[in-house]
């Protein structure tokens, strides 16, 4: 249920992302989501891929700085107001989204969700009692 | 383990006698010998004969690094060419390097200087030292070297660089004494566990570091990463080269001067006046052995302070306290004084950066900016902004609270500060460029 995403730091300098989508193409490695948070300075890129043992080690091979944390894909209602209705679940059980993005596909008609909480665990025991999708992961990293 | 018993323990009367006739000595040789030194006694009124005891020595003028460059090549050689036996030259990142020359007495006296520090810092024969100090125009390769012979244990004449040949030489040879600058026995544990060689469990006991000014915590970070006592040793080539003092294992704890060598003073580098035992002030020296150039009060822009009080190794030449920076290493940010290793105190404080830093210097209008560049590391990497950022705002706030000036924290990939093979460049600053 938990899916694996990838963060990588890189400095606000130019190339450097064609740089990592490069490595991971050169890898058939295949993005599956991607976010990117940038400050002044720095960036965190944070992917979810097919294989993310590999993305890991060819990274670490070029000295990227990586680090792998666990987030959960949500379905959302592809309709007003969907989001508001799952956010208002975790509020009501007080687990705060670090940071959420959506992903690139369409799950029927549903929209997909990236969250990163801070207590996952209790999160997904909230979607979970109130009947909201959580997708598993081989679905988000193998479509 | 003492090198030279005689000598190094010599009671502080006899060793000030010792230190009086040869300063009258050398300072008879250089005004009969070397112009600059004839004008600039006659133009402070002084004659070598003045020279009564060692509280005189105040009233001889100081010898500055321009004057070195001034008499290129070599003009401040005390005896003809024929009598030197060899040169070398300091880096001359600015403007044309200083050139010293040694007769053969000096590099014999050089040599048992070292061998000196050699055993004062638990070294002896039998052991193989890794010399990883540059040869060539630089003193530290040769003199080491030298020093090592002579101890009687197995010099591997290294030299810098190519640091993956050093770790299987390091490996295969079972190099147990290291001499090299402190930053790069750290870039050596680096590339090592990047090799995946544990570093920690080679022969390596002992590391002999100098070249530049290093802090107490970096101590601890080398020490722990190597697994070597990590001894600090000082010199510079305008005295001799590496040897002109170094810390005893067993108190680690001051740079022993050589003081039936050199005689070191402390003054305000502002002022010029010499300062009182255990002042923190600029360390000032006087050569009173060497033949070929010797240097009268030479101003080495080192600030440190000195130690008087007996060292329990049984030494009796007084100590320097590890250097805290060089005068002219010294950054003035906005009327306020910062040396790089202050800011090096500080990030060794904060959990999760690495010890490789840069300072970049700037003029911004009339106003002076610091950003101070850290690279991150695995554990200190987060995929969550507000944690990075929480990371240079600790930063920030540290440099502000310890030295009162603020600055711009830039956190910067792994590995891509430029790690150096000789001494690490610390500061850029780009204000001279600009006006």
């Amino acid at each position: 249920m938990k899916v694996e995403q990838i963060s990588i730091f890189i400095e606000n300098k130019s190339g450097r992302l064609a740089e990592i989508t490069g490595i991971l193409g050169e890898n058939g490695i295949n993005i599956r989501a991607l976010s990117l948070a940038d400050t002044s300075d720095f960036g965190i890129l944070r992917l979810i891929v097919d294989d993310s043992d590999k993305a890991l080690k060819v990274l670490k091979e070029q000295r990227f700085t990586v680090s792998i944390t666990h987030v959960i894909g949500v379905a959302v209602s592809d309709s007003p107001g969907g989001l508001t209705t799952i956010l208002q679940i975790l509020d009501k059980h007080n687990v705060n989204v670090e940071y959420m993005y959506a992903f690139v596909e369409r799950s029927g008609d549903n929209a997909v969700i990236i969250f990163r909480f801070d207590n996952i665990d209790e999160a997904i025991s909230a979607l979970k009692e109130n009947n909201v999708t959580i997708l598993p992961s081989e679905r988000i990293t193998q479509i | 383990m003492i090198w030279n018993d005689d000598f190094e323990t010599l009671p502080r009367e006899a060793l000030e006698s010792l230190q009086l006739k040869r300063l009258q000595q050398t300072v008879e040789k250089v005004y009969a010998t070397v112009p600059f030194y004839r004008d600039s006694f006659d133009k402070a009124g002084i004659k070598p004969s003045d020279i009564k005891s060692l509280d005189d020595l105040q009233r001889l003028p100081f010898t500055l690094k321009q004057d070195m460059r001034d008499s290129y090549p070599y003009g401040l050689f005390a005896v003809p060419l024929e009598q030197i036996v060899r040169i070398h030259a300091s880096s001359g990142t600015t403007g044309k390097p200083t050139v010293v020359g040694y007769s053969r007495r000096d590099i014999d006296n050089w040599t048992e200087l070292m061998a000196r520090s050699f055993v004062a810092a638990g070294t002896h024969r039998g052991d193989i030292i890794h010399n990883a100090y540059g040869y060539g125009l630089f003193t530290g390769g040769l003199g080491a070297h030298y020093g090592a012979e002579r101890v009687g244990a197995s010099v591997i004449p290294m030299s810098g660089g190519n640091t993956k040949k050093q770790l299987m030489i390091m490996q295969d040879f079972g190099s147990s004494v290291l001499t090299c600058t402190p930053s790069y026995s750290l870039y050596l544990a680096e590339v090592a566990a990047e090799e995946g060689i544990d570093i920690r469990k080679l022969k390596l006991k002992v590391g002999i570091l100098g070249g530049e000014p290093w802090s107490e915590k970096m101590r601890q970070e080398i020490e722990e990463k190597l697994n070597i006592k990590a001894i600090d040793i000082y010199g510079l080539s305008e005295i001799m080269g590496p040897g002109v003092g170094i810390e005893c294992v067993e108190a680690q704890n001051g740079l022993h001067i050589w003081e039936d060598h050199f005689i070191p003073e402390i003054i305000n580098p502002e002022t010029g006046e010499v300062l009182p035992d255990g002042e923190k002030g600029e360390l000032v020296i006087t050569t009173i052995t060497k033949e070929g150039i010797p240097l009268i009060r030479y101003r080495t822009r080192d600030i440190t302070r000195l130690i008087k009080e007996p060292c329990i190794c049984g030494r009796t030449h007084a100590r320097i306290e590890r250097l805290s920076g060089r005068s002219d290493d010294m950054l003035i940010i906005r009327g306020v004084n910062v040396f790089p290793s202050q800011i090096e105190a500080v990030l060794f404080n904060v959990e999760g950066v690495e010890p490789h830093y840069q300072l970049i210097v700037e003029r911004d209008g009339n106003l002076d900016t610091l950003e101070v560049q850290v690279e991150v590391n695995e554990q200190s990497f987060s995929d969550k902004i507000k944690i990075l950022q929480g990371l240079s705002t600790t930063i920030k706030k540290d440099i502000k609270d310890l030295l009162g000036v603020t600055c711009k924290v830039r956190l910067v990939e792994p590995k891509t500060i430029t790690r150096s093979e000789g001494k690490a460049k610390r500061v850029i600053d780009n204000r001279q460029n600009e006006s």
